[in-house]
């Protein structure tokens, strides 16, 4: 029994931050069979118990180990159909790899690098073409392309109904597309698993905003009998503190946005900019913080993040922060943003320093700033990062559809919204989380659409 | 969804006019608000006002200002060509109810932006002058069809070629002189709605503005069109365009604006040299 896992090749430090080639390698076939005999076989899979969409992970485990790669992505592909993009961004730790008996004594079984090997073997070999049920006749209105919205889609097109896939954006795939960078998820990876969807019969219509391009009675106008509300949790939070609309201050949305989905890392190629100078500061400490520094250290920029609590309450996935270090971000802790100052660029952030306190309602210890600790840091871009809320187009179109205070769209458990035939599942019915809590949530709500389109009156 | 160029005419120099069919923008498309425009596959992605609407043809119509490469790609588009990415309707549209007598005042292209929200406020049964502003006479756009409706054009050019000489703002003083007006809408440079937000208020009438902010995705995504009304942030995309016209922080919409202005002018500067 090897007590450490296989580690996966990576690129240096000193190349990634010259480009955006993805960071980490993957295994070889040899690498992925020699990590997977790690793996102890548990009869009662604790390991299925911490995964949103319920993978058989033993299973694909023991393909991978016989060598049989083509039965592991087939096992994989019955619980998820994004194998390659969960493999690469879910954060395991917190997940299958947190409840690995290995993990016990040893390092636990690295799930997600298996997942990702069994995805990427696949798609070398060109992604097959699934099976797909007969026709139901019954169409299906899916509104946001991203995880969610993804999985639901393929769910009920592998059922023999017609999907469509309404995206605001002009590229699918939501914050698959304009939130997680190429370091992390090659667009490869990202575009072969949407035309593994497509391949299904799922059309997809871009430049489609729902609740303003078409309301959802015009969509069941339109002959959907279903419609399902994957919109995502896009709305950038702000800190509301002075100088805060100073040029140089983005939000994690608009500065991810700029340099994932329109290509501003390639500008002038691209026509769309981003300007990064010199010293940039990332406030906050989620994934799509660690995104935002290590996105601009690769522009050049000496980044710092700044984060309220302490080291141990960051929310990002533990390999983004290892890799952040790596390509020499620096962090400081229990540290509060007070105001940016600036004449028309900001050129610092004026902070306070601060101590932990009571745990606050999501059980972290909340930050209690110091009086008087006042101090300056340096920065000509500073990039907010303090989470999404959700996106409220669809809800103030439509005031039948429940919403909580906090905006999300109020769901039961199969998914189902307070209006009849409109399903919703992902950041907008949670607030802002995981793309495989979403995928989860998309599955849900998929089995009880599946369900209802059955039981309407042909 | 598809969006196609079926009419095209030059309005003045830099300034095209283009009608393109895509029905269901077409369709839904209040009087204020905008779309989204992409015209090439490594293209950005820029806000664009709609000057009109006709449902049955299923058709909007824009004004292009040829400013920079986008704007210059999507005015060297011919009839039959297609829109890259088109995404609307968007924003809110403007509020249209009986105000009394109104004024609305542009320059030059914004004219366009300016039309179907004064047509309604017409048909509303308000009281329509429309103020315009140009450099010189052939900068002045749309001036027949504004005749179609309004109740009075008083035209302004920098150089007297037309109209009284001087700045529309000027005109809008001289205007506010001898006219009761209970609304003022502006729609044009920075500057412009600027001055008219303090016209409004030294003369106590409410007034809107139309703002140009930088916007990426324009559903509420980005934050980059973050504008200061009334000491609070707001997002021109989905809070606006039109804002209080007294209330907004215009010199921060002006510095927000040239943030990009030097990456904005090297792409232009390339593409020029490259066609």
């Amino acid at each position: 029994m090897r007590e450490k896992r296989v580690p996966m090749r990576e690129l240096s430090p000193e190349e990634r931050v010259k480009s955006f080639a993805e960071v980490a390698l993957g295994y070889s076939a040899e690498e992925a069979m020699l990590e997977a005999k790690r793996c102890l076989q548990c009869r009662d899979k604790p390991c299925v118990t911490g995964c949103p969409v319920g993978i058989d992970i033993p299973a694909f485990v023991q393909a991978i180990r016989e060598g049989e790669f083509e039965r592991a992505i087939a096992v994989i592909r019955e619980s998820n159909y994004l194998p390659g993009i969960t493999g690469r961004v879910c954060p395991q730790e917190r997940q299958c790899e947190a409840k690995c008996r290995l993990g016990r004594r040893y390092e636990p079984l690295a799930i997600g690098a298996l997942e990702r090997f069994a995805a990427d073997w696949e798609r070398a070999r060109g992604v097959r073409k699934p099976a797909k049920a007969e026709s139901t006749g019954r169409r299906v209105a899916v509104v946001g392309s991203g995880p969610a919205g993804l999985t639901v889609a393929a769910y009920l097109a592998e059922r023999g109904h017609g999907v469509t896939i309404f995206e605001a954006l002009h590229e699918p795939g939501g914050v698959l597309a304009y939130g997680i960078p190429e370091f992390r998820l090659p667009r490869e990876v990202l575009n072969a698993e949407v035309e593994y969807v497509r391949s299904l019969g799922v059309e997809i219509e871009t430049n489609v905003l729902i609740g303003a391009t078409y309301d959802i009675d015009e969509l069941f106008e339109l002959g959907y009998s279903a419609v399902f509300l994957g919109t995502g949790a896009g709305l950038p939070r702000f800190l509301s503190i002075p100088g805060e609309n100073l040029n140089g201050i983005y939000s994690g949305n608009e500065f991810l946005f700029r340099i994932n989905l329109m290509k501003a890392y390639l500008f002038p190629e691209y026509d769309t900019p981003v300007k990064v100078g010199d010293r940039a500061v990332v406030i906050g400490a989620g994934n799509v913080a660690m995104d935002a520094a290590r996105c601009a250290a690769r522009l050049g920029a000496e980044v710092q993040v700044l984060y309220r609590r302490s080291e141990v309450e960051m929310p990002a996935r533990r390999e983004e922060v290892r890799h952040a270090r790596e390509e020499g971000i620096s962090f400081r802790f229990l540290t509060q943003p007070a105001a940016f100052l600036g004449e028309s660029r900001v050129h610092a952030v004026r902070c306070l320093r601060c101590e932990l306190g009571e745990a606050d309602e999501s059980g972290r210890r909340s930050p209690v700033p110091v009086a008087g600790s006042e101090f300056e840091v340096e920065a000509d871009t500073v990039v907010i990062a303090i989470g999404q809320s959700p996106n409220p187009i669809i809800a103030m179109k439509h005031p039948e559809i429940e919403t909580t205070p906090k905006g999300t769209i109020v769901v039961d458990e199969h998914g189902r919204t307070s209006r009849e035939g409109v399903f919703a599942g992902g950041d907008i019915t949670t607030g802002q989380a995981t793309v495989i809590a979403a995928m989860g949530a998309g599955k849900r709500a998929a089995k009880a659409m599946h369900a209802y389109l059955r039981g309407l009156s042909p | 969804m598809r969006s196609v160029i079926v009419h095209k005419e030059e309005l003045a120099p830099g300034y095209k006019l283009f009608v393109i069919r895509s029905p269901q923008v077409a369709k839904k498309i209040q009087p204020g608000q905008f779309v989204m425009v992409r015209v090439h596959e490594k293209g950005e992605r820029i806000p664009m006002t709609v000057a009109d609407f006709e449902r049955e043809a299923g058709t909007i119509t824009m004004v292009v200002h040829e400013v920079g490469k986008t704007s210059r790609m999507l005015a060297g588009l011919e009839v039959g060509d297609e829109i890259l990415d088109l995404l609307g309707p968007l924003g809110k549209p403007s509020e249209i109810r009986h105000y009394g007598s109104v004024v609305g005042i542009c320059r030059q292209g914004t004219a366009g932006a300016l039309y179907s929200i004064l047509r309604a406020l017409k048909q509303a049964g308000n009281r329509v002058t429309v103020i315009m502003g140009a450099k010189s006479r052939e900068y002045i756009i749309f001036e027949e069809r504004m005749r179609g409706f309004c109740d009075e054009v008083v035209v302004a050019t920098d150089d007297g070629s037309a109209g009284m000489k001087g700045y529309a703002v000027a005109a809008l003083r001289e205007y506010l002189k001898k006219n009761r007006v209970d609304y003022i809408l502006a729609i044009g440079p920075t500057k412009m709605m600027k001055t008219v937000g303090r016209i409004a208020k030294e003369h106590g009438i409410r007034a809107t503005a139309s703002l140009g902010a930088i916007m990426l995705d324009g559903t509420g995504m980005c934050g980059a069109c973050r504008v200061t009304v009334a000491g609070s942030t707001k997002f021109a995309c989905v809070d606006g365009p039109e804002f209080d016209a007294t209330e907004v922080d215009f010199d921060e919409l002006q510095r927000r604006q040239e943030f990009f202005r030097e990456e904005e002018r090297l792409s232009f500067e390339l593409y020029e040299e490259g066609t």
